[in-house]
């Protein structure tokens, strides 16, 4: 029993460790956050490694989702005699939920990941320390213009995912089940409404943004200079920023909808 | 003894004052004190696990020391701000023991990446110098190649090149001749003996690598169990060699560090065992 107890307070102690040199490192980050200016060419180069390459996971996701939304909306909404509001049902989930939970679990699969894995080799293989005796400063040079890259491009990608699963949704509900054209937009603009769905929406994806990007970037600066190490922390990229999204999910829902 | 360029100024480049560091509850240094002189190779020697690693990172300002003082160059290392210690680092070239060649360029652009970040240089002017660099290290032709390319040795010439870059006044070099065959070990050997004369560099040294270290160092320091046990030219070292200078300058596998593992006698331990079991 005690050892159960302490096993749990050591945990907890990591945990908050952790959380402590998580912060540390932010707050370092942010600081630095000038250098994306000054070395635009790095920022562009890590908004095309971050953003530009997972243009096609985002995209064929967003269509193959608003697809499903279509069948299933239509599915249900058929019953009521209420199939003409496929397109506000189609947009509103994606533009509240699926939009910016599904592009952020899947930039954290694609990009996250790969954030993780790049930064703990160059930890592993003394790149970092080879940067600090070179004077230059890894925060600027290395954390910096991957941070700013990640979290703009969530949005962004967040915000395309929307607009594709619209597309896919449209494809199988006017092109294959029948729905009238005019009906599906004009619903899709009757029942959204820009400040409760849209803004809610894309604050979501900056929240998941920001969060992504920064257990990424931190897993591979915190990584164990092991192969097993870097394995390891690639592994908790995808863990800890999908529960955090979930979670961060739930609660900025409460937030801006629990008062309806 | 190998005689390096006379230097101008004779205060050492560094000095270390009674320097002990902790990590965690391990003690790696205690009262350690030692001077590097200027211009001039020192190698600092001792078995695996001495924190001969740690003592280069301390120097370079990447590790606070618990206690104690470090000077490099008269700055006191763990009192510069960051810029200060930024721009010691300027003056200063490491050479790491995997290379550390950045994965993203090739061999050129990893010379060339200390002069684009320091200096703004016509990318004309860069490429004189990168290929003055390569040259010396004898990898010119190989500019093109991308660093997993590169052998163990080639990888570190190119750290070399890149280390002398900015052309420090002081390089450290992380066990530089391990895990190198006998002919890439000769070409290291060489370039650093090389470097030390035609630049006049204080070379810092790391290694175990007994007979290599020898043959091209100014002065020897022995370290072990975190503290300095013997220092001195190469010759006065041997001269006065303690029992465990000795043995580990002729790699003896017992003497004073004994070969087993410290436990109860072995007679004691066999004979404990069959009493245990009737």
């Amino acid at each position: 029993m005690m050892d159960f107890l302490a096993g749990l307070g050591r945990a907890g102690l990591g945990w908050f460790a952790v959380l402590g040199r998580a912060s540390m490192f932010l707050a370092r980050v942010l600081l630095s956050q000038d250098a994306v200016l000054r070395r635009f060419s790095l920022t562009v180069a890590e908004l095309y490694s971050v953003g530009v390459r997972s243009l096609l996971i985002i995209v064929v996701s967003g269509l193959f989702v608003g697809m499903v939304l279509g069948y299933q909306g239509y599915i249900t909404l058929v019953n009521f005699g209420a199939a003409e509001a496929l397109g506000g049902v189609v947009a509103l989930s994606l533009v509240r939920e699926l939009g910016p939970v599904v592009t952020a679990l899947l930039f954290a699969g694609r990009a996250g990941s790969a954030l993780t894995a790049e930064i703990g080799l160059m930890k592993a293989t003394e790149q970092l320390s080879a940067m600090e005796m070179m004077a230059v400063d890894p925060y600027r040079r290395v954390f910096a213009p991957r941070f700013f890259a990640g979290f703009v491009s969530m949005p962004l990608l967040a915000a395309l995912f929307s607009a594709v699963g619209v597309v896919g949704g449209y494809l199988v509900g006017v092109g294959l089940l029948g729905v009238d054209s005019g009906s599906y937009f004009s619903q899709m603009q009757a029942v959204t409404d820009w400040r409760e769905d849209v803004v809610s929406g894309v604050i979501k994806s900056v929240v998941f943004g920001f969060v992504v990007t920064w257990i990424a970037v931190f897993q591979g600066f915190d990584a164990e200079p092991t192969s097993e190490g870097i394995s390891r922390a690639t592994t908790q990229t995808v863990v800890v920023s999908a529960l955090a999204v979930l979670g961060l999910d739930f609660i900025l829902t409460g937030l801006m909808f629990g008062d309806l | 003894m190998h005689v390096s360029r006379e230097p101008v100024d004779d205060t050492p480049h560094v000095v270390i004052e009674d320097l002990a560091f902790r990590r965690g509850r391990t003690t790696v240094f205690e009262g350690l004190s030692m001077t590097v002189p200027r211009g001039r190779i020192t190698t600092v020697m001792g078995p695996s696990g001495t924190g001969k690693t740690t003592l280069l990172r301390l120097i370079g300002g990447q590790l606070r020391p618990t206690s104690g003082r470090i000077w490099v160059d008269g700055l006191e290392v763990a009192r510069l701000s960051r810029r200060g210690l930024y721009n010691l680092r300027k003056r200063m070239g490491m050479l790491f023991q995997t290379g550390a060649l950045l994965s993203d360029f090739n061999v050129f652009d990893n010379v060339a990446f200390p002069l684009r970040e320091h200096t703004d240089l016509p990318e004309e002017l860069i490429r004189h110098l990168v290929l003055m660099k390569l040259e010396a290290v004898g990898l010119r032709a190989a500019r093109d190649l991308d660093p997993s390319q590169l052998s163990g040795g080639m990888a570190r010439r190119v750290a070399l090149a890149r280390a002398i870059a900015l052309d420090p006044q002081m390089i450290m070099y992380d066990e530089p001749f391990a895990g190198l065959d006998p002919i890439t070990m000769g070409q290291i050997v060489t370039l650093i003996r090389r470097t030390n004369q035609t630049l006049g560099l204080t070379s810092v040294l790391v290694t175990h690598d007994v007979v290599e270290a020898m043959a091209i160092s100014d002065q020897v320091v022995l370290l072990a169990e975190g503290r300095v046990v013997d220092r001195g030219t190469v010759d006065e070292v041997r001269g006065r060699a303690s029992e465990w200078t000795s043995q580990f300058l002729e790699g003896r596998p017992d003497g004073p560090v004994p070969f087993h593992y410290p436990g109860t006698p072995y007679r004691d331990d066999l004979l404990g065992g069959k009493e245990s079991r009737t």
